[in-house]
């Protein structure tokens, strides 16, 4: 096969592992600060897109979707945590799952209420149609571009987690919360930010996926599945993890559609069996 | 001056609400068999009555490993869709009788388990849900792609059982009341096998993992094997609520196998009561008669009964037959 077809199918899939990083960061961040897994977390991807979808058509701009989206369904998901799983504090780890499994169906119908339940187009915008070509082939900008704004927002989340003294006390927070509050730091507030932050991050690779992938009121089952899986592989609460295994399983879906396409989707559950086999941790998780 | 004279009756109470409790505890099989007889006469129809049937036992089934070892799986939906398509392809396309499916059905749904069950219960804590989502949903993946075998998305077809054979007896299996009966009976197994799996040493040995892992392990039980075993157990029984199934839509939707179906049975099962033996009955009964008045208002009857799930998380985590033991029964 051509080097430059196999090189093709690579850069898609970091493109697809871009948008798997966003979403298991999130839920990554939810967790390691909150001890809280969001079921709720693809459904809120679909939110996202939606979202994006609605602000872009009604300002005419992908961009304001681009940058609004992200903001309202991050502030959306604080409300979620401030009503919803503030009470659950202090039950069983259980609760907060189930109640955003419950929260992801109300969602999902809500959804089918208000935009139908047939998926919806979502343009790519004009100023990134096309391809570009770099030397070793043609390559899509649009994907370049998704690649870019992940990269981009890595560095910002890294940079406000290690430079800031927001993210010291984040730091700080997901390792010892009651010495938090015996330091006068109100604990509460950091986790409605972060929860937002995390669900913020969700909807930004809504957006993001809209163009790649049509919007519909299900997209968020699959998606939850990858974020799983992507987290399993690179551990639980840790972000490293998440960057270095979402690209990994992005790369090998898109390398398997190109040998096996029927076997593309069911590749990264044996990727994920296979850690939990050799390390059940994750390959960047601490041992509990 | 009061106490003595007015605590009596009060006490007096309080002991038959025990005697109670512990009647209604000893004779929980007769008592749940006598109510499953009852259910057809009771309900508008006479399918929503199989559906409860079939729910019922899936959630049972479930619930030994979510109410009693306190495992909570999101992955459920690969035995009881298991056990559904071994069932239909082994009537449907190599002509094996169907006593001999359904019981091909629930060993291979109980293998499945054994396997899941090998992978998840290596991972501790919040990683069980995530795991045994992701492999049922590897086996939904398997399923939808394998299409010669499970007829992919439009589902398997083709495996109409119209007749059973019992006893000497030919029953027409097409009629609903028949069909209720007949499945009755693997349910009434079904619950007795679970009640006598909860009477063991091995029930208290998932509630003692339950209530604390640590003590558990250092009390000298092997933890992972027992919670492989409950796994296993709790997985077959939903396979054969799978089997059920088969038999009685003569359809396997692939749906079956979705993470969405998993969590309707997770939603049951908390609905009823978990760690209560009639709480996933109930929640079955509950869930389906809210599917069934609320789908006539509206198509979207899932937000409302998803709203109702989250109510019931937040403010009823016992269920509606939990509820009623701790409140009302105390």
């Amino acid at each position: 096969m051509d080097t430059e077809l196999i090189l093709m199918q690579l850069f898609s899939g970091v493109a697809l592992g871009a948008i798997l990083v966003l979403t298991a960061l999130g839920l990554s961040i939810i967790f390691g600060m909150l001890g809280v897994v969001n079921f709720a977390h693809g459904a809120l991807f679909m939110v996202g897109a939606y979202a994006g979808l609605w602000v872009a058509s009604l300002t005419g701009s992908f961009w304001w979707g681009l940058i609004v989206a992200p903001i309202m369904i991050g502030g959306f998901g604080m409300l979620i945590e401030y009503f919803l799983i503030r009470p659950l504090y202090g039950r069983s780890i259980d609760d907060p799952l189930l109640l955003t499994f419950g929260l992801s169906y109300v969602l999902v119908e809500g959804v089918r209420i208000v935009f139908g339940s047939d998926g919806i187009p979502f343009p790519t915008p004009s100023s990134l149609t096309g391809v570009v070509d770099l030397g070793v082939g043609f390559f899509p900008i649009y994907r370049i571009f998704v690649v870019g704004i992940v990269f981009l927002v890595v560095v910002l989340l890294w940079l406000g987690l290690e430079k800031t003294k927001f993210g010291l006390i984040v730091r700080a927070g997901a390792r010892d919360p009651t010495m938090m509050k015996v330091l006068g730091i109100d604990i509460s507030k950091v986790w409605l930010l972060v929860f937002g932050l995390g669900v913020g991050l969700a909807s930004l690779g809504g957006v993001l996926s809209g163009p790649m992938r049509s919007v519909n009121p299900e997209m968020g089952a699959l998606v939850l599945a990858e974020a799983f899986v992507v987290t399993v592989i690179g551990g639980l609460g840790s972000l490293v993890g998440s960057i270095v295994a979402g690209l990994l399983v992005g790369v090998v879906i898109s390398m398997t559609a190109l040998f096996a396409p029927e076997m593309a989707t069911i590749v990264m559950f044996a990727l994920m069996a296979v850690v939990l086999l050799i390390r059940p941790q994750g390959l960047f998780g601490k041992l509990a | 001056m009061t106490s003595p004279a007015l605590a009596a009756p009060s006490h007096a109470r309080a002991g038959k609400r025990a005697q109670f409790r512990s009647l209604v505890t000893r004779y929980r099989v007769p008592l749940s068999i006598l109510a499953l007889c009852l259910l057809p006469w009771l309900l508008p129809s006479k399918a929503l009555a199989v559906n409860v049937l079939i729910y019922g036992v899936i959630a049972v089934g479930y619930n030994l490993l979510f109410g009693y070892t306190g495992l909570l799986s999101f992955g459920h939906a690969a035995f009881v869709g298991a056990g559904a398509y071994i069932t239909g392809i082994a009537i449907g396309q190599f002509g094996v009788p169907w006593y001999l499916a359904v019981l091909l059905g629930v060993v291979g749904g109980a293998l499945l388990a054994f396997i899941m069950g090998a992978l998840s219960t290596r991972t501790r804590g919040i990683y069980f849900s995530m795991v045994t989502l992701a492999l049922a949903q590897l086996v939904y993946y398997v399923a939808l792609q394998a299409s010669a075998w499970t007829g992919g998305e439009n589902g398997l077809r083709g495996f109409t059982v119209s007749k059973i054979e019992l006893l000497g007896f030919e029953i027409n299996f097409l009629d609903p009341v028949n069909k209720y009966y007949v499945l009755m009976m693997f349910a009434a197994l079904a619950l007795w096998i679970v009640s006598r799996i909860l009477n063991s040493p091995f029930g208290a040995a998932i509630e003692a993992i339950r209530e604390n892992e640590r003590r558990a392990r250092t009390c000298g039980y092997d933890v992972e094997r027992t919670k492989l075993l409950a796994f296993t157990l709790s997985g077959t029984i939903c396979a054969l609520g799978g089997t059920m199934s088969a038999l009685h839509l003569a359809f396997v939707p692939l749906d079956s196998l979705h993470y969405l179906s998993s969590g309707m049975i997770v939603m049951m099962t908390l609905l009823g009561g978990a760690s209560s033996f009639f709480g996933p009955f109930i929640g079955a009964l509950v869930f389906l008669v809210m599917e069934d008045v609320f789908s006539l208002w509206t198509s979207h009857w899932q937000i409302i009964v998803g709203s109702v799930f989250v109510l019931f998380v937040l403010f009823l985590p016992k269920g509606i037959w939990g509820t009623f033991l701790t409140k009302v029964m105390r």
